[in-house]
């Protein structure tokens, strides 16, 4: 069992959790996942681990209610368990040596991915501009956060709510239009964001490190339900990544195969909000 | 005087039109009569064949004796003595190619029913357990990985051994294949379960959520105070094919379809685990795993489900009671058939599979005949889910992690003839080690490694 010790809504779907478990926060580096079951009913989740405190054995998760796990995981309050948390899975992030100035992008709850990504090469010195994308200003999140680790803190809402108005890719291609060198460009977020951004950075031949979101259930390589394609070939997101090169990675497949269980998944959230199965 | 009847005593079965609705066991055992009566076929052969078929060596015809007195307790513990799990084997291994396969009765008509009558007296004995002692600890510490029949069995045997052994498990339920490969028609959850319900009152230790090689490695389980360490890893990775198509919605790995299954439940109502339903599924391959998914499928409600193997019906390598059940539930054989490539429709999900006919050519290094592709015989298979259940390789992480580790070009791990690794102190065996291959074999594996541990520890 894994506890909950500190809970926040950062907007209305979005909610931070704060989770004992020792041996997961000792190893956890930035870019790795755990693997969540609420109960014994439950299904097998992936969330990224969004920050760690080794000293007091927690790790921190920040999830956005889409679907029936996630909206019964956010029901949970302090002092609540979680049956299964296992972890720290994939692969940490790899940066190239020499990187002295990146780009880092999150689209929405990506944010909550991005910022751990942000925080760690901040920390190593290196100059970080943050762009964070959000559909209006009533759903930023960790915007304190971001910004302290960060040179340059970009919001962006789609709607011009708050920041400058437009997508992340408009401001990632100012930015570099207006003579940035980037050395790499790391994008988290929803998969259309994540494919826009590489067909932004291709020509400019940026590097570009995505993190992949593909259905999972064991995260140990045992199922391949992960698989995605990259550069022509089979990987396996739970063992291989889920960080991987953006200009090598087939986007559209990955949305599709996302969508495996949208009908299912529908008539879910239907039977949790009173709604009849089959009805 | 032996019943010299041919055939084994008949066992009841649920009918196949009503067990395809259900995920209930099929063969329901015999009942202490039939058990009797089927024991009176044994001829108590001086030479024993029968057990040097067995690869854990049960006293096959001295269990079948006391069964025949109607002694079920002493039979039971005949089989215990050399049989960590006989409610499993009973059940799941293929006694044609062991013990039934070496038994005299079988050269004219049917073997005795050696694994019906074991599995008899494990269920007889199920409910009977005297509690187990907790054995005394001798103070020294093991760590297993995985909790397949290979770690069971070893975990079972040093516990009983006096030593404090803690089993670490990558899912969140302990059990390996016995837990979310072999599905519940097979072989009931509960009795798993019970084994290892059993193991905890020896005093073992099973830790879930633990995938070493990430949350602790093997050289940290040594610096913990582990004077040993076994891996059981099991068989990891599925293979696809490399063929078009594999990556369009519908296209299942036998492992994820049989874990959605099995292990998440999903055909359990209440359970969140998704699947999708399929009216018709092409299932690639022709072992027990193929024939679990297929038989899987089925009861999910697919009407159509076809086993498409390269081979002929004779090469088919699952048990062969598994093949004739299939058949009874309506499973059709596509033999002599091979993949050329997956049909999606606008959508990216299954709609066809295309197969080329084969005809089986010389016999090759393996003596079996290697199938040969008849040109131009390429023809669809209408279907919206396909299952690949053409094997696995073994997985890496715990090689990758572990500095002195060492595998073969198959990705298995090295060992001699006491399941030592490459590395001191630490031990393997099961399909880690073998490649994919059966949980009997699994089981004589983490017995012989249980008994070098100790060797080891105690010569240190
Ligand atoms: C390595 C990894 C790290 C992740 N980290 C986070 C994180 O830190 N925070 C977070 O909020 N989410 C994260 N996700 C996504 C998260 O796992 C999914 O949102 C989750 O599976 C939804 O489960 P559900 O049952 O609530 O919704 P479902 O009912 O399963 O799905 C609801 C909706 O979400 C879509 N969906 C389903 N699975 C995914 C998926 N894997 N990715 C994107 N959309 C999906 C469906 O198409 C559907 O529209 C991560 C995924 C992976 C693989
Ligand atoms: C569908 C199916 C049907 C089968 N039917 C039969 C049959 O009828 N008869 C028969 O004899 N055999 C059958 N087999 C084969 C048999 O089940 C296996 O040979 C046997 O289970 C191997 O046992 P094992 O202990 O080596 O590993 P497994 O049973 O594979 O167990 C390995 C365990 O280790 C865990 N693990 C892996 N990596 C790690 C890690 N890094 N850290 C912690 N834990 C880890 C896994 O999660 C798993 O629980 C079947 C197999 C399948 C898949
Ligand atoms: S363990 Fe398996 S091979 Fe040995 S006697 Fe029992 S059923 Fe036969
Ligand atoms: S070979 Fe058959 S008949 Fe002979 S002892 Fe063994 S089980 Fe009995
Ligand atoms: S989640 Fe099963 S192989 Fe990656």
């Amino acid at each position: 069992m894994f506890k909950i010790i500190r809970k926040k809504q950062l907007n209305e779907q979005v909610v931070l959790f704060e989770i004992e478990a020792p041996f997961i926060a000792a190893k956890a580096e930035a870019g790795q996942f755990i693997i969540f079951r609420l109960d014994e009913l439950g299904e097998r989740v992936p969330l990224t681990i969004a920050d760690y405190d080794r000293q007091k054995g927690t790790i921190t998760i920040i999830f956005q209610a889409v679907g029936a796990s996630t909206m019964m995981l956010g029901e949970l309050n302090e002092g609540d368990c979680i049956s299964d948390v296992v972890g720290p899975l994939g692969v940490a992030t790899e940066y190239g040596d020499n990187i002295k100035k990146v780009a880092v992008i999150g689209g929405g709850v990506g944010c909550a991915i991005a910022y751990p990504q942000a925080k760690k090469l901040h920390n190593m010195g290196v100059d970080v501009d943050l762009i964070a994308g959000f559909r209006s200003k009533d759903i930023i999140i960790l915007e304190d956060e971001m910004k302290a680790v960060s040179t340059n803190l970009h919001i962006c809402t789609d709607d011009g709510s708050y920041g400058s108005k437009g997508f992340v890719t408009d401001k990632l291609k100012e930015l570099i239009e207006s003579g940035n060198k980037y050395d790499e460009v790391i994008a988290i977020g929803p998969v259309i964001m994540m494919k826009f951004i590489s067909k932004l950075t291709e020509p400019y031949g940026i590097k570009t490190i995505v993190s992949l979101n593909p259905i999972m259930i064991d995260g140990t390589g045992m199922c391949g339900g992960c698989r995605v394609t990259v550069d022509g070939k089979i990987r396996y997101a739970c063992v291989d990544g889920p960080d991987f090169d953006g200009h090598k990675v087939d986007f559209d497949e990955l949305m599709k195969r996302n969508s495996t269980y949208k009908k299912q998944e529908a008539e879910h959230v239907c039977r949790l909000t009173g709604g009849k199965k089959n009805g | 005087m032996a019943d010299m009847s041919l055939n084994k005593t008949p066992i009841t079965e649920q009918p196949p039109q009503e067990r395809i609705c259900n995920f209930k066991e099929v063969t329901l055992g015999y009942t202490a009569d039939e058990a009797m009566k089927e024991a009176g076929r044994c001829l108590n052969c001086k030479n024993k064949p029968c057990t040097t078929g067995c690869p854990v060596n049960v006293r096959i015809p001295d269990f079948i004796a006391k069964v025949a007195e109607g002694k079920f307790e002493e039979a039971y513990d005949i089989i215990k003595s050399t049989n960590a799990l006989p409610a499993v084997c009973g059940r799941v291994c293929p006694q044609e190619n062991q013990c039934e396969g070496k038994c005299v009765r079988g050269i004219k008509g049917e073997p005795v029913g050696i694994g019906r009558l074991e599995r008899f007296c494990a269920d007889y004995m199920m409910d009977k357990q005297k509690q187990t002692v907790k054995p005394v600890s001798n103070g020294h510490k093991v760590a297993v990985v995985g909790s397949g029949p290979s770690s069971l069995t070893a975990a079972g045997d040093l516990a009983k051994l006096g030593y404090e052994v803690t089993v670490y498990e990558a899912f969140h339920t302990a059990g390996g294949v016995l837990m979310y490969g072999i599905p519940e028609f097979r072989l009931p959850k509960e009795i798993v379960r019970k084994e290892i319900k059993a193991l905890e009152d020896l005093g073992v230790k099973i830790m879930t959520n633990m995938v070493i090689g990430k949350v602790l490695s093997v050289d940290e389980l040594i610096e913990m105070g582990n004077e040993a360490v076994f891996i059981g890893s099991g068989a990891g990775l599925p293979r696809f094919m490399g063929i078009e198509g594999e990556s369009l919605i519908g296209v299942y790995s036998a492992n994820e379809y049989l874990t959605r299954i099995n292990l998440m439940k999903a055909y359990k109502d209440g359970y969140e685990t998704p699947i999708l339903q399929s009216e018709s599924v092409a299932v690639v391959g022709g072992g027990n795993v193929a024939m679990d998914s297929a038989r899987s499928a089925k009861r999910m409600g697919a009407k159509n489900v076809y086993i498409v193997y390269r081979r002929s019906m004779d090469e088919l390598p699952a048990r062969k009671e598994e093949v004739h059940h299939a058949m009874q539930e309506g499973i059709e054989f596509k033999v002599l058939n091979n993949p050329v490539r997956i049909i999606g429709d606008e959508n990216d999900r299954v709609k066809s599979i295309e197969v080329v006919s084969m005809e089986l050519g010389e016999p090759d290094e393996s003596g079996r005949r290697s199938p040969v592709e008849i040109k131009g015989s390429e023809h669809t298979i209408d279907v919206d889910t396909v299952i690949m259940a053409i094997g696995t390789s073994p997985n890496p992480l715990i090689k990758k992690t572990t500095p002195g580790l060492e595998t073969n070009k198959r990705g298995c791990l090295v060992v001699d003839e006491a399941n030592a690794t490459t590395k001191d102190g630490v031990y393997a065996g099961g399909d880690a080690v073998t490649g994919a291959a059966t949980v009997i074999l699994a089981m004589g594996a983490g017995k012989k490694a249980a008994a070098e541990i100790d060797k080891y520890i105690k010569s240190k």
